[in-house]
C-alpha cells in the first residue's frame, strides 16, 4: 500500500481551507470592482495602501508589536529562568498557572481587563477606597496606546515564556557544570553558556509574540476603544463596515509578506545556530 | 602523607534516607594516577563530584594542598574535570571549547591561541580549531574534552568514566594515551571507572568501592593478587569463591579437603571465604587433589575457560590446554594459590 494515501485527506483539507482562500485573497487584492460590478486587474489597492494615512497605521502596528515583543522578552526571559530553575519545587504548578489563562478565550480575557481598568472599574474603585484617589477622581487606564500595548503583553506573554522555558529545561546540566569547572562564575555561565543556548527559544518566542501582535484587532478594539487603529482593525473594517474586500485583501497580503519575511529571517537564524528549537 | 595534594577526611553523603558514602578517608598523592573502581551505584561518581565541588558532602572535609575547600564553589577550585558524556559546548567550535577556561582567566589572545594549539597537538588533533563539535567522532570529542580540561594546567584532573562511550579498540588506545599524557605532564589523575581491566591497566593506585565504602586500596598488582575480601576478589578478575574454615594457621578446610595455605590470624575453626583464581588451577588427567568432570569448554582467545564439576562444586578453570567435555580430570592447587578471606558480615 502506498503510504502517501494517508496524506490525501490532509491535502484535500489544505486545498479547501488554505490554498483556495489564499488564492481568493490574492485575487481580491489585485482587482477592483468597477461600477458595473465586474472585477478588473489593478494595483490600485496597493497604491492606496502606500499613502501616508494608511502607512501611519501600518508603522504604528509594527511599532506596537515591536514594543510588546520587547516588553514580553524583558519580562518573559527572567520568568523562564526562574521557572526552569531545578531547585524550584512548585515548578509544575507555576507553569500550569501560566498556561491556564491560555485556555480561555482571548476576547474574554481582554474584556475582563475592561472591567478592571475602566474609570468605574475595580482598580479605580480600590484606589479611591484606600484614598490614593479622591472622590470622583479616576485614572484613565483605557483607550490609549498604553492600554493596547498592555493588552498585547498580557495576552502574548505566555507565548514568550513557554518556548524559552522549554529550551532552558532541556539544557544539558553537565554543560553548565563544565563551564563552572573551567572557572566560570554565575555571570560567565549565563553570558557564555545559558544565554547562547537559549537563543532558539528566544527566537521562537519573538515569532510567537510578534506575529499575533501585529495582526491583532480584538485587543486594540476593546482596550483602545476606537482611538487606536491597527492593521487588524483596518482589515476588519474593510470586510465589515466598508464592504471593500479588495482593499482588505491587499492589506492582508502586505501583512502576510511582512510576517513571512520576519519568519524567514528568524528561521534562517535558527538554522545557522542549530539549537533545539521548540516547535 | 605530606606528599598528598588531596585528602578526604570522613566524607559522608546522604540523599534523604539513603547513605551513598559512608565515611571515606583517602589520600591522593602528587603525580599519582588514582582510580576509583566499583560497580554502578557504589558512590564513586558522587565522591568525584564532591572533589569537583558539584556536590556538598553531608559530613567530612576535602583538603586541597592543606586547605579545607568544602565551601569553595567549583569555579574557584584548581581542578578540572573530564565529564562522562564530554559536556562540550555545542554552540562553540573546537577552539572556543578548548579556549573557554583561558578566556575566563582573561589571558592575552596570543597566549590563548598558542596554548590551544599546543594542547591540540598533545591530544593528536592539530589543526582542528575551526571544526564544529558535531562534526567530530566520539573519540575526537573525547580528546577535545581532555584538551579543554588540560589546557588550564590543573594540578589535579578528575575523569568521570571518560572512555565509557567509546568502542573497545578506541578505549584501549585511549587508555594508553591517557596514561602517557599523565606521565608526561606529571599531574594527578583521579579516574572513575567500573571497568576493572581499565583500572588495572592505567592506575598507580586503585581504590575499590562498594556500597559507599572503600573495600580495598592498593597497587593494581596487590589488588589483583591479594584481594582483601570476597567482593574485591569477585569484582576484580574472575574467582572461585568457596566456603571454608581454618582449623589452624596455614591450614584450611574446604570441599572436604584439608590443605596447606599461607594465611593465618583467624580464630580456630573460623568460617572463611576461600578464593582461587581460575588461572592458578592446574588440570591433570592422571592425578590431583579434586577429581571432577569437565562440563563445558569455551575458547577465550588466549586460554580455554572450562567448568569442572567436582563433588557438587563448579570450578572455573582457565588453561591453555583443552580437555573435552566429559573428561575425568584432577585439579591441583599450591599453597600460594589459595587466598583466605574473612567472611563479610551477613547484613551487607
Amino acid at each position: 500500500m502506498n503510504k502517501k494515501w494517508y496524506a490525501q485527506p490532509y491535502i484535500l483539507w489544505s486545498i479547501l481551507f488554505v490554498v483556495v482562500p489564499l488564492l481568493l485573497v490574492v485575487y481580491f487584492g489585485f482587482t477592483t470592482k468597477t461600477a458595473d460590478g465586474s472585477m478588473v486587474f489593478s494595483l490600485e489597492n496597493f497604491q492606496k495602501f502606500f499613502t501616508p494615512a494608511y502607512l501611519e497605521v501600518f508603522l504604528r502596528s509594527l511599532w506596537y508589536a515591536f514594543i510588546s515583543t520587547v516588553v514580553c522578552l524583558l519580562l518573559g526571559y527572567p520568568a523562564a529562568m526562574v521557572l526552569s530553575n531545578r531547585n524550584l519545587k512548585s515548578q509544575g504548578t507555576m507553569v500550569l498557572l501560566l498556561v491556564i489563562p491560555m485556555w480561555m478565550n482571548l476576547l474574554l480575557r481582554t474584556y475582563a481587563w475592561l472591567t478592571l481598568l475602566e474609570n468605574e472599574g475595580l482598580i479605580n474603585q480600590f484606589l479611591r477606597f484606600i484614598h490614593v484617589l479622591g472622590e470622583g477622581e479616576s485614572i484613565q487606564f483605557l483607550y490609549h496606546d498604553g492600554a493596547v500595548v498592555f493588552g498585547m503583553v498580557y495576552n502574548f506573554l505566555p507565548f514568550m515564556i513557554l518556548p524559552i522555558y522549554s529550551v532552558m529545561t532541556k539544557l544539558d546540566q553537565s554543560v553548565v557544570e563544565a563551564a563552572e569547572d573551567l572557572g566560570a562564575n554565575w555571570w560567565h555561565v549565563f553570558r557564555r553558556v545559558r544565554l547562547p543556548l537559549s537563543i532558539p527559544g528566544v527566537m521562537s518566542g519573538i515569532t510567537m509574540v510578534f506575529v499575533p501582535a501585529v495582526t491583532t484587532f480584538a485587543i486594540s478594539a476593546i482596550l483602545g476603544g476606537n482611538k487606536v487603529t491597527l492593521l487588524g482593525n483596518l482589515i476588519e473594517r474593510q470586510f465589515g463596515q466598508m464592504n471593500n474586500w479588495n482593499f482588505g485583501s491587499a492589506i492582508s497580503l502586505v501583512l502576510m509578506v511582512i510576517i513571512l519575511l520576519s519568519m524567514g529571517f528568524m528561521s534562517s537564524y535558527e538554522k545557522e545556530n542549530e539549537g533545539g528549537g521548540l516547535l | 602523607m605530606s606528599n598528598a595534594i588531596l585528602r578526604l577526611e570522613g566524607i559522608r553523603k546522604s540523599y534523604g534516607e539513603e547513605e551513598v558514602l559512608k565515611g571515606i578517608d583517602l589520600s591522593i598523592g602528587r603525580h599519582e594516577f588514582l582510580t576509583l573502581l566499583g560497580p554502578s551505584g557504589c558512590g564513586k561518581t558522587t565522591l568525584l563530584r564532591i572533589i569537583g565541588g558539584f556536590v556538598a558532602p553531608s559530613e567530612g572535609i576535602v583538603w586541597y594542598d592543606g586547605t579545607n575547600i568544602n565551601k569553595l564553589p567549583p569555579y574557584k577550585r584548581q581542578l578540572n574535570t573530564v565529564f562522562q558524556k564530554y559536556a562540550l559546548f555545542p554552540h562553540m567550535n573546537v577552539f572556543g571549547n578548548v579556549a573557554f577556561g583561558l578566556q575566563i582567566k582573561k589571558l592575552p589572545k596570543a597566549t590563548i591561541a598558542e596554548k590551544v594549539k599546543k594542547i591540540l597537538q598533545l591530544v593528536g588533533l592539530s589543526g582542528f580549531e575551526d571544526r564544529d563539535i558535531e562534526s567530530l567522532s566520539g573519540g575526537q570529542q573525547q580528546r577535545i574534552a581532555i584538551a579543554r580540561a588540560l589546557v588550564n594546567e590543573p594540578q589535579v584532573l578528575l575523569l568521570d568514566e571518560p572512555l565509557g562511550a567509546l568502542d573497545l579498540q578506541l578505549r584501549k588506545d585511549m587508555q594508553l594515551e591517557l596514561k602517557k599524557i599523565q606521565t608526561a605532564l606529571g599531574i594527578t589523575f583521579i579516574y572513575v571507572t567500573h571497568d576493572q581491566e581499565e583500572a588495572l591497566t592505567m592506575s598507580d593506585k586503585v581504590v575499590v568501592m562498594n556500597k559507599g565504602e572503600i573495600q580495598q586500596m592498593g597497587t593494581p598488582v596487590d589488588i589483583y593478587n591479594e584481594p582483601k575480601n570476597r567482593f574485591v576478589a569477585d569484582f576484580i578478575g574472575e574467582s572461585n569463591i568457596i566456603d571454608g574454615r581454618m582449623p589452624a594457621d596455614r591450614r584450611v578446610v574446604f570441599l572436604g579437603k584439608e590443605l596447606e595455605c599461607l594465611d593465618g590470624g583467624f580464630a580456630p575453626d573460623e568460617a572463611v571465604d576461600v578464593v582461587i583464581r581460575p588461572e592458578d588451577i592446574r588440570v591433570s588427567t592422571t592425578e590431583g587433589i579434586f577429581p571432577g568432570v569437565v562440563t563445558s569448554v569455551v575458547f577465550k582467545g588466549v586460554h580455554y575457560e572450562m567448568m569442572v564439576q567436582s563433588d557438587g562444586f563448579d570450578w572455573m578453570v582457565h588453561s591453555t590446554l583443552m580437555e573435552p567435555v566429559g573428561t575425568q580430570v584432577y585439579l591441583t592447587l599450591g599453597p600460594d594459590d589459595i587466598h583466605i578471606m574473612k567472611k563479610v558480615a551477613a547484613h551487607e
